[in-house]
């Protein structure tokens, strides 16, 4: 505690003038760059009167599809930080040689690589998979909405949450130093007494409990919601792969969360779960963490599965090939996930039976993982592959993310692990098989989903603009990582002193700056496609799709569809075409729907005030705002008032405006 | 172009692809087979990718065109079977290597061909990372050093590891694949350098603000320049006692190289057994206190429950039998 009177200790615990990071130039450069970006922004808002409309249309919004877009929109802010970071830690090696020691001291760098991490997962990967989940499954299931649309929005404001937390690190206190996955013995409180730690700790407990709830939620989506006559077997590959995602979220996410919690009382109450002395041992902490970590991996890359399921027949103008087999493929992966997790460290002395038995399951699971590849590839043979840039990043995918399967079961051969294990060949590996399937979906849905969104499509040049750079960046940045994982050079280095390593590191933070130039063109993209928007205007099917989303406007008026579809055929909207499906234009009725609610902010506002006051020791705040949060939430379920309907007037004027009708040069199927 | 990469890969010392102890070189061979096996299905993949999309692009309208095929028994067949068999392949080949590469397990041989001596006893050397530097137990010897390393080529060597508080993760990509060094527990690794030299040893696993600077040199020698390099560390070298250790163990970068002619007998001991402060009392002690107290409670059933559990009976957590 600092050292003044007590009274200022009860109000701010902690927390004091010298918790500010004055004295590091790049953090109050980077505060004032946020703060004028952040006045801008806010200003902006104000001026164009736009608070109400974002209040009332957006963030109190239980619409599925709001709360993709806005989840997209978090996903691709964080990306920039995120990637900020990555950029840091590239200069940072390419220059710390010999006597250079770089700009980052040690106790900076290693907060960086922890930052990038974490954010990099769980404010950039799951907000984008967690969005395209969102968007796309109730809409390819015929809903209207998920089952529990209250639940929805919280889970977002939770994610959102974290986010406050881990960006409130950057400018007040520090952040954790232990790694992305928080390891002890770095985490406890002897070797991190600061707050960073415990803003991670609040952070991912916080994001942490929305991911979960909205796993449930589209559990029970997709097995109760579904249209008449969608068997699971005749559901769409993404809605599958969704449900098995969500299935994997909640058998996994509350491992995370109890573990998180073991480490918090480690760190607030003494106990020694995972210190070293008094019984504790941090091996556990080890396996609880990768029980979770690595299904969560199969969290990221299972919808992206499900994505590239859905592109590949529809720009090869075709029906998926093997659909069961990929649905069996995709279960099987679901199970495999969870029993790998030692793989993670061959190195901790388990023995060789041990050993043995994570690395064969290891390999197990690239048996599915080769059979959908298979799948893709006769999905496109036999048919008319068009090149659009939906479909360019699933070719990059393709090439980039099955080498990544080969560095990946190199990995996975137990003996050979020895030698590669948290090597620079490690993070070249799991960045190929992330960016090379996460990412690389990740832009490919968005360029496939956007016209869906917002009714027209994204600017094709600075999509191919985007996609070359980020193929050729990924390669320049990570292939001399392999180079230098087999020279023998470890990871989380912030100095080197063989000067025969730096062209390689070079060679790497150019190709990170390729990537930049990538994701800049990404930005471009949208920036251009908004104010191209009437020309790039498009129907209801731009692609030629397949399945039920395309059957709606775009954008999908708010109850999706005005008559539920009835599913005869496991591709319904191409079936529906086929038999020469007209739009009914009368006969509507009316619509119930949920009422927006604002409680989810409110909740998500008083658990952030609650980390906050948890992370600086301000006991009573913390009081305060947990007995807030329950007193809100008891509250909401004395609301009644949370259902509405939309009249059949106002679904006949949505039905009779919306955007339909294919226009020029977007129709091609 | 694709030579550039090549000239510049010849420049650099892949040390994993050609590292000069036999265990690494077993493991590397391993890595090295897995590729090759690998290759077998990833190869045509990857060219099956690049043909296919070509030949069925839009523009290509003497491509077949079949828009509802969807199925084949046939291919789903080879599909699922064909990775597979590269998998049981792979499988066998990593259940023996596993077996025969653990690290716990004593060497059979030097080098191919050379398997090792029926009479003959392997260095030991007793290895604590601390923060932030290693610190090598020489007991046959009672020597001791920080951050150098020394070994006879060709002759087994018998790491035992532990940690003062943090994991790290002892590494020499030359001599053998890495094991975690922890508080508390010992953990074991068995390697052999055949070709003498001066070779980089470090910690892999991050271990707070000072682990970049954990470095050490290993090196392989000659018998005879071993006992040279023995000798001098005798001469050189000042005492390491308990108080010495605390002062030691005290975090610390980018430590020179230090020799200790003098090691109390049982410091190690007292290390892994987190008992180096003389109020505490070490861990197997303890241990051994609860075995007994349980034992005299449940009588000759504790026994069995005991020996189920070798945690409770080993002298000292060992991470291998645990």
């Amino acid at each position: 505690m600092p050292d003044r009177p007590a009274i200022w200790n009860f109000l701010l615990g902690r927390l004091s003038l010298s918790s500010l990071p004055l004295d590091n130039t790049i953090l109050v450069w980077t505060f004032v760059v946020v703060a004028l970006g952040g006045a801008a922004l806010l200003a902006t808002i104000t001026y164009y009167r736009k608070w109400g409309y974002l209040w009332h249309e957006w963030f109190t919004s239980v619409d599925h599809k709001r709360l993709g877009v806005m989840y997209m929109v978090l996903g691709t802010v964080m990306l920039l930080r995120g990637f900020a970071d990555a950029i840091m830690m590239r200069s940072q090696q390419a220059v710390a040689f010999g006597s250079n020691m770089g700009y980052l001291p040690p106790h900076h760098y290693d907060q960086i690589f922890t930052a990038h991490g974490a954010i990099m997962i769980f404010f950039v990967a799951m907000p984008y998979i967690a969005g395209f989940m969102n968007f796309v499954m109730p809409l390819q299931i015929g809903a209207r909405d998920v089952a529990f649309p209250f639940l929805n929005n919280f889970s977002f404001w939770l994610t959102v949450a974290g986010v406050v937390l881990f960006m409130t690190s950057l400018f007040i206190g520090d952040f954790s130093h232990a790694g992305w996955l928080g390891m002890p013995p770095v985490s406890e409180l002897k070797q991190s007494p600061g707050p960073g730690v415990d803003y991670y700790i609040w952070g991912l407990q916080l994001s942490g409990l929305g991911t979960l709830l909205t796993g449930i939620n589209f559990v029970v989506t997709v097995v109760k919601m579904r249209a008449p006559g969608m068997t699971l077997m005749k559901m769409p590959m993404f809605s599958w792969t969704t449900l098995c995602t969500s299935g994997l979220i909640v058998v996994t996410f509350p491992i995370l969360t109890a573990t998180l919690f073991l480490l918090s009382l480690d760190r607030y109450l003494g106990t020694h779960f995972f210190t070293n002395g008094f019984g504790g041992n941090v091996m556990m902490y080890v396996n609880l963490i990768w029980v979770w970590g690595h299904p969560e991996v199969y969290i990221l890359i299972l919808p992206m599965f499900g994505l590239y399921s859905e592109i590949v027949p529809t720009f090869s103008g075709k029906r998926l090939f093997g659909y069961s087999s990929m649905v069996y493929a995709t279960a099987s992966i679901m199970i495999l996930s969870y029993l790998v997790w030692l793989h993670h460290f061959f190195t901790m002395g388990s023995g060789a039976d041990v050993n043995s038995f994570f690395a064969l399951t290891t390999m197990l699971i690239s048996i599915p993982t080769g059979a959908k590849i298979f799948n893709w590839l006769f999905t496109m043979y036999r048919g008319r592959v068009r090149f659009d840039v939906p479909m360019l990043w699933t070719m990059g995918f393709l090439f980039t993310f099955t080498i990544g399967g080969m560095t990946g079961v190199m990995l996975s051969v137990a003996p050979a692990d020895f030698l590669l294990h948290n090597s620079l060949f490690l993070v070249a590996h799991f960045h190929n098989v992330i960016i090379g399937g996460v990412v690389f979906g990740v832009f490919a849905g968005i360029n496939y989903w956007f016209p869906k969104a917002f009714g027209f499509r994204l600017d094709e040049f600075w999509g191919k603009m985007s996609f070359w750079f980020w193929q050729i960046g990924f390669w320049v940045a990570f292939g001399p990582l392999y180079v230098l994982g087999l020279m023998g050079v470890t990871r989380r280095l912030s100095h080197f002193t063989d000067p025969s390593l730096q062209i390689w590191f070079i060679i790497a933070a150019f190709g990170a700056f390729l990537i930049l130039l990538g994701i800049l063109s990404f930005v471009m993209q949208i920036y251009v496609s908004i104010r191209r928007r009437d020309q790039l205007a498009v129907g209801n099917d731009p692609w030629g799709g397949r399945t039920l989303e395309w059957s709606t406007s775009s954008p999908p008026p708010p109850y999706n569809f005005a008559f539920i579809p009835m599913v005869h055929e496991r591709d319904a909207w191409t079936d529906m075409k086929k038999h020469g499906y007209q739009r009914p234009l009368e006969g509507f009725n009316a619509i119930h729907m949920p009422k927006n609610t604002g409680t989810g902010v409110v909740l998500a506002a008083l658990g952030t005030v609650f980390g906050f006051a948890m992370v600086w020791y301000i006991w009573w705040l913390a009081v305060v705002s947990f007995v807030a949060l329950i007193a809100v939430a008891i509250v909401h379920t004395f609301n009644y008032d949370r259902d509405g309907h939309i009249s059949a007037e106002e679904v006949s004027q949505f039905e009779h405006t919306g955007n339909w009708e294919p226009k020029a040069q977007g129709a091609t199927a | 172009m694709l030579l550039l990469p090549a000239l510049m890969l010849s420049g650099c010392n892949l040390v994993l692809l050609n590292p000069a102890g036999d265990v690494a070189r077993q493991q590397s061979d391993l890595m090295i087979a897995s590729v090759i096996l690998i290759s077998l299905i990833i190869v045509p993949v990857l060219i099956a990718i690049g043909v296919i999309a070509w030949r069925y692009r839009a523009s290509n309208e003497r491509a077949d065109y079949d828009a509802d095929w969807d199925h084949s028994t046939k291919l789903e067949l080879v599909v699922w079977a064909a990775p597979l068999l590269i998998i049981v392949m792979l499988g066998a080949m990593t259940w023996i290597g596993a077996h025969q590469l653990d690290p716990y397990r004593p060497l059979t041989r030097i080098s191919a061909g050379h398997p090792v001596a029926a009479n003959a006893q392997p260095l030991e050397v007793e290895v604590v990372s601390l923060d932030w530097k290693w610190l090598f137990f020489y007991p046959k010897y009672g020597i001791a050093t920080v951050n150098e390393l020394a070994a006879p080529i060709n002759m087994p060597i018998h790491f035992k590891l532990t940690s003062t508080t943090m994991m790290n993760s002892f590494f020499i990509p030359s001599l053998a694949g890495q094991i975690y060094t922890m508080p508390g527990m010992q953990t074991v690794l068995h390697a052999v350098i055949n070709k003498p030299g001066n070779y980089k040893g470090f910690s892999s696993n991050y271990s707070g603000h000072g682990f970049t600077d954990m470095r050490f040199r290993f090196l392989g020698m000659s018998q005879q320049d071993f006992s040279r390099w023995v000798a001098k560390v005798r001469a050189g070298g000042s005492d390491l006692d308990r108080k010495a250790f605390d002062q030691l163990s005290k975090p610390s970068r980018a430590v020179p190289v230090h020799y200790y002619a003098h090691v109390d007998a049982d410091l190690y001991h007292h290390i892994l057994n987190r008992c180096v402060d003389p109020g505490q009392v070490c861990m197997d002690k303890i241990m051994a206190i609860d075995a007994n107290s349980i034992r005299a409670a449940h009588g000759s059933d504790a026994d069995k429950a005991l020996s189920g559990n070798p945690s409770m009976t080993a002298p000292a957590h060992d991470a291998a039998t645990n």
